[in-house]
C-alpha cells in the first residue's frame, strides 16, 4: 500500500490557489491514488483568505485533512502560510511564496504585518522546515500573471515527491487556460530549477 | 474514464445522464455550481428563476407536464420556495421532481444554518443524501426513479462540504441523456391538480399512504446499507460526515445512509441488534438521534458532537475521546496553538461602485437597512453604512416599519439588482401603496455579482447565453406609481449625496437607482493612481473607504498599483489632490 500523501494549500483570493491544487488533485488520480479536495471559496473574489485541501492515498474517506497531518504546505502568501501550524505533520515541509498582501487592518495601520522570522518560527514549531521561495519575482521576471506564482511551487513541489515530471507537465497543460499554457509551463520548469538551487 | 469533479458538477451530470430536460434555480452558495455546469449540456433547458419559489413552480409545471425536472436552491432559499413544496407533495406530478437543497452547516457564505432535513419530515416528501462526487452523480437517477415511482417530488440535501469538496466520479467517454419513456403531455385532472379543500383533503391520505410506502422501501433499498465492523460501536451517519467518521471510527459497524427520510426503521434495530452502542454523528439537529430515540434505543449523539457548525476529521476524534468511545493516544504529541494574526475578512473589490454609495452613505450618516448580496461588505468597518440585514428582500419592508414607527433617523433601504427582482418588487409596490416615506436605494451591478456573476433580469441574456429583454429598475417603479426616481453614478461623487440628502428630505417615497457595473464582470482597468506625498496631509479619507490597494505608509499612504484598478473614487474623495495619474516626472497629475 503507498503511503498517503496530505497537501494544504492557503493564499489570498486570486492568486491560483484553487487552480493549483486541482492540478496537484489531478496529478494524484493520474498516478492512480484515490484523491480528494475541498475548498471553501465563497469569498475568495472578494480579496479574502482562501484553503484548500488535497489528499492522496489508496483511498481517502474525508476531503479534509485531520490536524497535525499534513505532509506539504504550500503557501502563496507569507500571512496566509501562518493560519496553519496546527495542520502540520512532525517531518513536514513548508514551501512558501515570498509574497504579502496586506489585510485591511494593517493597512489602517491597526495591525502589524508579521516578520519573516516570526511566520518562519510559527510554521517550525510543529512542521520540519520552512523554504522560503521567490515565486513571485519569477513570476513578474516571466510574464507577471497572477497565477504564474502558484505553478513555480508546484515545480519546486514535484521535485519532492516520487511521481514523475512528465505528469505534472501534462496537469499543468491540460488544466491552465490555453492561452497561457506556454507561460505556465516555463514557470513549472523555473520552479523544478530553484528546488536544484536551493 | 475517471474525473475529478465538485459535488456540484457530480450533481450536474448526474442530472443530464438521467434525462432531466428542464432546470431552474436561483443562484446561492453553494449550490449555484450545479445548474452553472448542467447548463452547458446539449440539449438541456436550464434557466435563473427570479427566485426560488418561481423556480419550484416552474420545475413542478415541467414535471406536470410528464417532463423530468430539477430545481436547486440553497437552504435558505428552501424558505422562499416552501409554500411550493407544500403543494406539490399533495398533488404529486405525471413526471419526475428533484429538489437540490445545499445547506450550509458553518455558515461560510449565508445568514444562518438552518437544517433542512427538517423540511422533508414537514412536507413529507423523501430526502435522499449522498457523501461524495460520485454518489451525487448517482443520487439524481436514484430521486427521479422514487419521484416517477412513488408520485412524489425527492429532495436531494447536499451541504457546502459536499458541493464544494471534489473526488473521483466515473464517467462515460460520450454521455448519453436517458429519454423519457414516453411524450410529454399535460393531462387534466382537477381532483389531482387543483387543491381547493375539497381536494386536497382527498390528496392527504394519499400522502400518509405514500410514506408508509416509502418507509417500506427505505429498509430494501441499496441507498442505504450496514458496512459490517466489530460489535462495540455501530454508528449510523449520513452524507460527508459519513467520510469523517468512516477515519475516526475505522473498526465500527456502519449503518450509512443514503436516505434520510423516511428513515429505516428495521435497519436501525439490525444494527442496534448487532453492537453495544450506537452512535448517531450527524452535523447540525438530532434529527435522526430523535427518531431513533423515539424507537426506544438509547442512541449518543447531540451529547458527544456539537449541533452547531459543520464537522471535520479532527473535531469528531476530540468529541470521541472525551466521551471515552476511542481510546487516546497513549504519547500525545503536544497541542499546536493557533497563533493570533490580523484576519483577512473580504472586502468590496478595488474599483467596486458599491463603495461610492455606502461612503456617501456613511458621510450623511444614514440608518441603512440592508440585504443579501456583495454590497451586504457595506456593514464592514471603516465603511460601517449598513445597519440591518437578515434575508433576501428584507430591507425595503423593513425600513417601511421603521418609519412608520416614527423613527426620526435618516432611514433608507439598500438592496441588489437581483435581489430586487427576487424579493423586492411585493414590498416596493406595499410602500407606495401603505402611503409610504422610505427612500429606497438599489445598488444595480447588472449582474448576481455575489454567487459568481449569474446573469439577472436586468443583465440582457440568461442562463444558456440567449439574449433576453433587459427589466428597467427605474422605469419598473415609474410604473409602480412612484414619482421619485433617480438614477445616478455611484462614483459621480457629489451627484450621489446630493441625490440621497434630496430624497431623505422628500415626504414622498422614492427610488434611487445606484448604477455601475460590477468591476469583476466588466473588468476594465485603466492605469494605476499614485500617491504625491507632499500633498497628502494624512487626513485618513481614503482610507476610509476601505480599498485594498490603498496602505497607510509613513508620512501618508501608498497604492498597489498590482491591485489597483483605476477608478480614480479616492482621487474624488482626496481633499488635498494628493492622489492621481502618474505623469512622466514620477509626480501625479490631476
Amino acid at each position: 500500500m503507498r503511503k498517503k500523501l496530505d497537501f494544504l494549500f492557503a493564499g489570498v483570493g486570486g492568486q491560483g490557489t484553487i487552480l493549483a491544487s486541482n492540478i496537484v488533485s489531478e496529478v494524484g488520480m493520474r498516478c492512480g491514488y484515490d484523491v480528494k479536495k475541498s475548498e471553501v471559496h465563497g469569498m475568495s473574489q472578494r480579496g479574502g483568505a482562501v484553503e484548500s485541501h488535497v489528499r492522496w492515498a489508496e483511498k481517502v474517506y474525508s476531503p479534509l485533512i485531520e490536524e497535525g497531518n499534513a505532509d506539504f504546505l504550500l503557501a502563496f502568501e507569507m500571512l496566509e502560510a501562518a493560519r496553519w501550524p496546527h495542520f502540520l505533520a512532525p517531518g513536514s515541509v513548508a514551501l512558501v511564496n515570498i509574497h504579502q498582501v496586506m489585510p485591511p487592518s494593517v493597512n489602517l495601520g491597526q495591525e502589524k504585518y508579521p516578520e519573516e522570522k516570526e511566520i518562519e518560527s510559527i510554521l517550525t514549531g510543529a512542521g520540519d522546515r520552512v523554504i522560503w521561495l521567490e515565486g513571485a519575482a519569477k513570476a513578474v521576471e516571466l510574464g507577471n500573471h497572477p497565477t504564474l506564482a502558484g505553478v513555480v511551487l508546484l515545480g519546486v513541489l514535484s521535485t519532492r515527491l516520487d511521481e514523475p515530471a512528465e505528469t505534472w507537465l501534462r496537469a499543468v497543460e491540460d488544466l491552465v487556460p490555453a492561452k497561457f499554457k506556454e507561460l505556465n509551463v516555463k514557470a513549472f520548469w523555473a520552479g523544478r530549477e530553484m528546488a536544484a538551487g536551493s | 474514464m475517471k474525473k475529478i469533479m465538485s459535488g456540484n458538477e457530480a450533481f450536474a451530470y448526474g442530472a443530464y445522464l438521467a434525462g432531466i430536460n428542464v432546470a431552474a434555480a436561483y443562484p446561492g452558495t453553494p449550490s449555484t455550481e450545479i445548474l452553472d455546469n448542467f447548463s452547458k449540456y446539449s440539449g438541456v433547458y436550464a434557466e435563473w428563476s427570479t427566485n426560488e419559489k418561481v423556480a419550484l413552480d416552474v420545475g413542478i409545471g415541467a414535471a406536470y407536464a410528464g417532463g423530468r425536472a430539477l430545481v436547486t436552491m440553497k437552504h435558505v432559499g428552501m424558505n422562499v420556495a416552501a409554500d411550493s413544496l407544500f403543494y406539490i407533495s399533495y398533488t404529486g406530478m405525471k413526471g419526475g421532481l428533484v429538489i437540490i437543497n445545499a445547506d450550509d452547516p458553518s455558515m461560510h457564505s449565508s445568514q444562518n444554518e438552518q437544517d433542512n432535513r427538517h423540511y422533508a419530515r414537514f412536507a413529507k416528501v423523501p430526502m435522499l443524501e449522498p457523501a461524495d462526487s460520485e454518489e451525487a452523480k448517482q443520487s439524481v437517477k436514484a430521486a427521479l426513479e422514487i419521484s416517477e415511482k412513488f408520485d412524489t417530488p425527492v429532495i436531494i440535501r447536499t451541504t457546502t462540504r459536499l458541493s464544494h469538496s471534489l473526488s473521483i466520479v466515473e464517467t462515460e467517454d460520450e454521455p448519453v441523456a436517458e429519454s423519457l419513456s414516453e411524450p410529454v403531455a399535460f393531462e387534466r385532472n382537477p381532483v389531482k391538480y387543483v387543491m381547493v379543500p375539497a381536494f386536497a383533503r382527498q390528496r392527504h391520505p394519499v400522502v400518509e399512504d405514500r410514506l408508509k410506502k416509502l418507509a417500506v422501501m427505505a429498509e430494501t433499498t441499496a441507498l442505504n446499507r450496514i458496512e459490517p465492523g466489530d460489535d462495540e460501536i455501530g454508528v449510523i451517519v449520513s452524507g460527508v460526515a459519513y467520510q469523517y467518521a468512516r477515519e475516526v471510527f475505522p473498526n465500527a459497524t456502519f449503518l450509512k445512509l443514503g436516505m434520510v427520510y423516511p428513515l429505516p426503521a428495521g435497519l436501525i434495530k439490525e444494527l442496534a441488534g448487532r453492537v453495544k452502542q450506537v452512535v448517531v454523528i450527524e452535523e447540525l439537529d438530532p434529527f435522526i438521534e430523535e427518531h431513533v430515540r423515539l424507537m426506544g434505543i438509547p442512541a449518543r449523539g447531540k451529547d458527544i458532537f456539537p449541533n452547531i457548525g459543520e464537522f471535520n476529521p479532527g473535531l469528531l476524534r476530540r468529541c470521541a475521546q472525551e466521551a471515552g468511545l476511542i481510546s487516546a493516544p497513549v504519547q500525545s504529541t503536544p497541542a499546536v496553538s493557533v497563533p493570533q494574526l490580523p484576519g483577512r475578512p473580504p472586502m468590496l473589490c478595488p474599483g467596486c461602485g458599491h463603495r461610492g454609495l455606502f461612503y456617501a452613505l456613511q458621510r450623511v450618516k444614514a440608518l441603512v437597512h440592508g440585504d443579501i448580496g456583495c454590497y451586504t461588505l457595506g456593514s464592514a468597518p471603516p465603511l460601517s453604512a449598513m445597519h440591518t440585514s437578515g434575508c433576501m428582500g428584507a430591507s425595503i419592508g423593513v425600513v417601511h416599519g421603521v418609519d412608520k414607527v416614527g423613527v426620526k433617523d435618516r432611514t433608507v433601504a439598500v438592496i441588489g439588482d437581483s435581489t430586487f427582482f427576487h424579493s423586492g418588487v411585493a414590498p416596493l409596490i406595499n410602500l407606495h401603496y401603505n402611503n409610504g416615506t422610505s427612500t429606497v436605494i438599489v445598488a444595480d451591478n447588472r449582474v448576481t455579482a455575489m454567487t459568481g456573476h449569474q446573469a439577472n433580469p436586468g443583465t440582457g441574456s440568461t442562463l444558456m447565453g440567449i439574449e433576453s429583454p433587459v427589466v428597467k429598475i427605474d422605469e419598473l417603479a415609474r410604473g409602480i406609481g412612484f414619482k421619485k426616481v433617480d438614477v445616478v453614478n455611484p462614483y459621480d461623487f457629489k451627484t450621489m449625496v446630493d441625490t440621497i440628502k434630496d430624497h431623505l428630505q422628500s415626504k414622498e417615497p422614492s427610488v434611487i437607482v445606484a448604477q455601475y457595473p460590477c468591476v469583476l464582470y466588466k473588468r476594465e482597468r485603466k492605469p494605476a493612481l499614485v500617491v504625491d506625498l507632499e500633498k497628502c496631509n494624512e487626513c485618513g479619507n481614503c482610507l476610509r473607504i476601505a480599498c485594498s490597494p490603498i496602505t497607510k505608509v509613513e508620512g501618508g499612504v501608498s497604492i498597489n498599483a498590482a491591485l489597483c484598478i483605476g477608478c480614480g473614487f479616492c482621487a474624488t474623495i482626496c481633499n488635498q489632490g494628493a492622489i492621481g495619474l502618474p505623469n512622466r516626472e514620477g509626480g501625479t497629475e490631476q
